[in-house]
């Protein structure tokens, strides 16, 4: 008797061509440009970051731009301590929800220039994009968020985004 | 269950146009308007909808739960009572009329939205097949569509002729409508002029490729009658499945169609030929519109197609629930009393859904 086959490959890859879409396009077009540009619901007057065409509550198009400082508050975060291949950052590191200001929904970024042990909830941060050279439309534009230096947001300013 | 114990009706259908690539928007930004649309057509909001139901497919953006994101061209606040179909919009509907038949709820909002350009679709297409045996050698769905359309050849049921017949029939009706993507007015002898794709498969054979969007409102009993003033009743709806091993099945014919038409009720009149005045078939392939007309036993009487079906405009996920939302149209706008919708999924007529449409909620009366 010969041993049961239990193993098959049969290795697929398809190529797709990603649409970004009409709101995706200025985001990242904003992105390049070293700017967040969201989009506000002219029903319930929310501002998204980045915004996908509508307002994912009320399901009308999302039509004003709105562009939003460089600041926000970290809003929740958590400590990455787990290595894996091709990791291009030092662990630990911190990888976080950011409300920037005038936005009403968190953005994920990472946070560094602070030791991990000391980012909290409130935090205020500024982004650190990379070089004007080096500015392209995907969000390896934004490098990181730093320490803004200014006191902690209180808790009551972001409880809504948790 | 395939038979209402509760009348149940299309009162509103909407789609976007069909083509060949939909570059500028996304799903979100393709959906909104459609849904908007079918909504205002019967004076409704999302916040009227007793129940939301999609079909698409994440395998053609290749973007895991893309129909999750889709929801944001409906709102999904205060949370509905919504669910989602890996099928064609023709299943999700499916799945709305059964839900409304338990009685609780009154009106479902149905759509579906297909991008087939930013794949590569022959290869997307091949990954519904038999996983060990048969997706591992790619086989193009043009050439399991011409294996079919061989076999039809091979057994004397149809000719090439017959298939460009077909087409030139499906492009002259599609000039009437204005989402068709592939239209025009050539003869049947013109179009066997075109090269071959996959023998026996010439060019006009095929399906487009398309990029669109449908969406349908469902309403129960008087609801129905409130919202519309003819409303396109589900007199009866199923479907049926057929092995995924192509070689244990006869191609040529469609068994799970009969036993579909025969189980949503589709009245026979004389010759076993359905009582309806037009039928919306999902044929990708002009093949396989002859086998559909044979399972289903369509006389000459019945219109096929009138709006140019799959073969003038092809957005997968979608095509099929077009189909319900064409033929219920029909009964809507006065131009039809009893209709007949089929869709498909799957290689070669794999799986099939038949709903019988009538201006009358008891069909025949």
């Amino acid at each position: 008797m010969s041993e049961p086959v239990t193993t098959l490959e049969t290795p697929i890859h398809i190529d797709y061509q990603f649409t970004a879409g009409q709101a995706q396009s200025r985001f990242l077009k904003g992105i390049s440009e070293g700017r967040f540009l969201g989009q506000r619901c002219p029903k319930c007057n929310k501002v998204y970051v980045p915004p996908r065409g509508s307002c994912p509550t009320d399901g009308v198009a999302t039509t004003d731009e709105v562009e939003l400082g460089n600041s926000g508050t970290v809003t929740t975060y958590c400590v990455v301590n787990v290595p894996f291949q091709g990791q291009s950052i030092e662990i630990p590191y911190i990888c976080a929800q950011v409300l920037l200001d005038g936005a009403n929904i968190a953005f994920m970024g990472l946070i560094q220039e602070i030791p991990a042990d000391q980012v909290r909830m409130g935090l205020r941060v500024e982004a650190v994009w990379v070089d004007k050279s080096e500015l392209r439309p995907n969000l390896s534009s934004v490098k990181y968020f730093r320490p803004s230096g200014e006191p902690d947001a209180p808790y009551e300013s972001f409880e809504e985004y948790l | 269950m395939s038979r209402p114990v509760r009348p149940v009706a299309v009162v509103a259908f909407a789609q976007s146009k069909n083509v060949r690539r939909e570059d500028h928007r996304n799903e979100v930004e393709m959906l909104m308007p459609v849904v908007g649309e079918v909504f205002a057509k019967v004076g409704l909001t999302k916040d009227d909808m007793g129940f939301v139901c999609s079909g698409s497919s994440d395998y053609l953006v290749g973007a895991p739960f893309s129909f999750v994101m889709a929801l944001d061209a409906v709102g999904a606040w205060p949370p509905l009572r919504e669910s989602h179909v890996e099928m064609d919009g023709a299943w999700a509907l499916y799945e709305a009329w059964t839900l409304l038949q338990e009685g609780d709820l009154d009106t479902a909002l149905v759509y579906s939205f297909g991008r087939s350009s930013p794949s590569q679709l022959h290869k997307v297409l091949s990954l519904q097949l038999d996983p060990y045996y048969v997706a591992p050698l790619w086989p193009d769905p043009v050439a399991l569509a011409a294996l079919q359309a061989q076999a039809l050849i091979d057994a004397g049921v149809a000719s090439e002729a017959d298939f460009a017949e077909v087409a030139a029939r499906s492009r002259r009706d599609a000039m009437a409508n204005p989402n068709a993507q592939v239209t025009g007015d050539r003869s049947a002898e013109e179009l066997l002029g075109d090269d071959y794709v996959v023998a026996p498969l010439r060019r006009h054979t095929l399906p487009p490729i398309s990029d669109g969007c449908a969406a349908i409102i469902l309403a129960a009993g008087n609801r129905a009658r409130d919202l519309c003033d003819r409303p396109a009743w589900i007199t009866g709806i199923d479907h049926r499945i057929e092995t995924h091993q192509l070689g244990a099945r006869d191609l040529t014919v469609s068994p799970s169609t009969t036993k579909a038409a025969e189980v949503a009720g589709v009245a026979s009149g004389s010759g076993g030929s359905p009582r309806v005045e037009l039928a919306e078939l999902h044929a990708p392939f002009a093949s396989q519109e002859i086998i559909l007309r044979r399972a289903l036993h369509l006389g000459d009487a019945v219109a096929v197609n009138p709006s140019g079906g799959a073969l003038a405009a092809n957005a997968l996920m979608v095509a099929g629930l077009t189909r319900i939302g064409e033929a219920a149209q029909r009964i809507m706008d006065g131009s039809a009393n009893s209709a007949l919708a089929h869709a498909t999924s799957g290689p070669c007529l794999q799986q099939n859904l038949v709903c019988a449409l009538h201006a009358n909620p008891g069909g025949e009366a």
